[in-house]
């Protein structure tokens, strides 16, 4: 009974925080609630008992996702001027707009009601978990069985990058990547960047090595190794990599080269994208290693933006 | 029905998806949309990933939480890459909105 008042309670305050991101009339503050969301929201899939989600929610949809926001914020708003009205102003628009989303939410509703009977898939992955080559049955599913979505994501995260770069203006290519950061010595963020980075290193490492027998991995540790990059770019300690730099590309595409390969490789043990169980444990590791790296590059590189030219002062 | 967890999070993630549309549709500000987009896929995401969790005997199922984390990821790209596009627009056009909602408003907001 205290978990359902919990779990209601949670759900109202992600529901509050839900509609302060999205109806609220200040963009900033809208940000601000939309990371407090993606906390909870994570909060929510602890009570669902999936942990691995958590952790991704936490660095990807909260984290990453609010950075994202709040660059593009600041820049909008430096480039743009003077800002459009939040919302539509007629009112039968807004109206019409409440009364479908209701009937939408409504519908969604009625159709999780009347769901048949769950037939998971749990059986068939703790069968087969021991030929995995992993003890964590969500890595076991993301790197082997279901290898395919981990491939194209990997690939995804790349031309999302590629997408961004070809938006540089043509006097920035080949620069480095993003606005360069200044902060003032003894500041708040100048303190953060140089506590933070041992503690993300080290958490970030041990993600991705637990990762194999319990809650973690490689997606979940190369956020956090991204963020420690990203902290410390943006307390001015170091700067962004020029886009050019072939070290800088070599990690970006390590991680989905090496997988690739090893996908081709299983064409000879039976088919594409197939382990061999003997060498399942040490070959997902190994792609966890590199997949990492790829993952942290890609998603700081993500942050930074495309190069941009010298401000004019 | 007893209100289980998953009932819970199945009914809250419906009320995000409304919630992310209507904030979609009404918005003016290209981020602001973005942000909505955010949240109808969170919603999608916990309904989905409720709907997994109906039979907590069986434990929660690991092949939706594998699917759950590469959609967050694939949402972050898409994320990431339409904020560049908004940032390049803003850039060229002077303007957070796409010309057509900048002229339903005030005739002369957005033009460089």
């Amino acid at each position: 009974m205290i978990a359902s008042i919990f779990d209601l309670t949670l759900c109202l305050v992600i529901l509050a925080a839900a509609g302060a991101a999205t109806l609220g009339r200040d963009a900033f503050m809208a940000v601000v609630f939309y990371i407090v969301y993606g906390i909870l929201i994570a909060m929510a899939w602890l009570r669902l008992g999936a942990i691995d989600v958590a952790l991704a929610e936490a660095a990807i949809g909260a984290g990453l996702t609010g950075v994202l926001l709040l660059a593009a914020l600041a820049r909008v708003a430096r480039k743009a001027g003077k800002e459009p009205a939040s919302a539509a102003s007629v009112p039968a628009t807004t109206i019409a707009t409440a009364l479908a989303a209701l009937v939408i939410t409504i519908g969604i509703a009625y159709a999780f009601l009347t769901l048949p009977e769950p037939q998971g898939l749990q059986g068939h992955v703790a069968e087969n978990l021991a030929a995995s080559g992993a003890e964590n049955p969500v890595t076991a599913v993301l790197l082997n069985f279901r290898g395919w979505d981990t491939l194209l994501e990997s690939i995804v995260l790349l031309a999302a990058l590629l997408g961004i770069w070809t938006l540089a203006q043509d006097e920035a290519w080949g620069g480095r990547a993003g606005l360069r950061h200044v902060t003032r010595p003894g500041s708040v963020l100048a303190q953060f960047g140089r506590i933070l980075p041992p503690i993300g290193l080290l958490v970030g490492v041990y993600l991705v090595w637990a990762g194999s027998k319990q809650p973690g991995g490689a997606f979940q540790g190369g956020t956090v190794l991204a963020a420690v990059w990203i902290v410390t770019i943006m307390a001015g300690l170091m700067q962004a990599p020029r886009v050019a730099d072939r070290a800088l590309r070599a990690a970006l595409v390590i991680g989905p080269v090496i997988f690739l390969a090893l996908a081709v490789a299983g064409i000879f043990a039976g088919a594409f994208l197939v382990l061999p169980p003997a060498h399942a444990g040490w070959l997902i590791l190994a792609v966890e290693a590199v997949l990492t790296l790829s993952i942290a590059a890609t998603l700081a590189m993500l942050v930074f933006g495309p190069p941009e030219p010298e401000e004019k002062r | 029905m007893v209100l289980s967890a998953s009932l819970l999070y199945g009914l809250c993630g419906a009320a995000l998806i409304g919630l992310g549309l209507y904030g979609f549709v009404v918005h003016r500000r290209l981020i602001r949309r973005v942000l909505a987009f955010n949240v109808i896929g969170s919603g999608i995401f916990l309904l989905f990933g409720a709907a997994a969790y109906r039979d907590p005997v069986a434990g929660s199922d690991p092949v939706p939480q594998a699917m759950i984390i590469t959609g967050i990821v694939v949402a972050l790209s898409a994320t990431a890459l339409a904020l560049a596009l908004i940032v390049a627009h803003a850039r060229l056009a002077r303007s957070d909105a796409l010309p057509e909602d900048d002229r339903s408003g005030d005739p002369d907001e957005g033009r460089p």
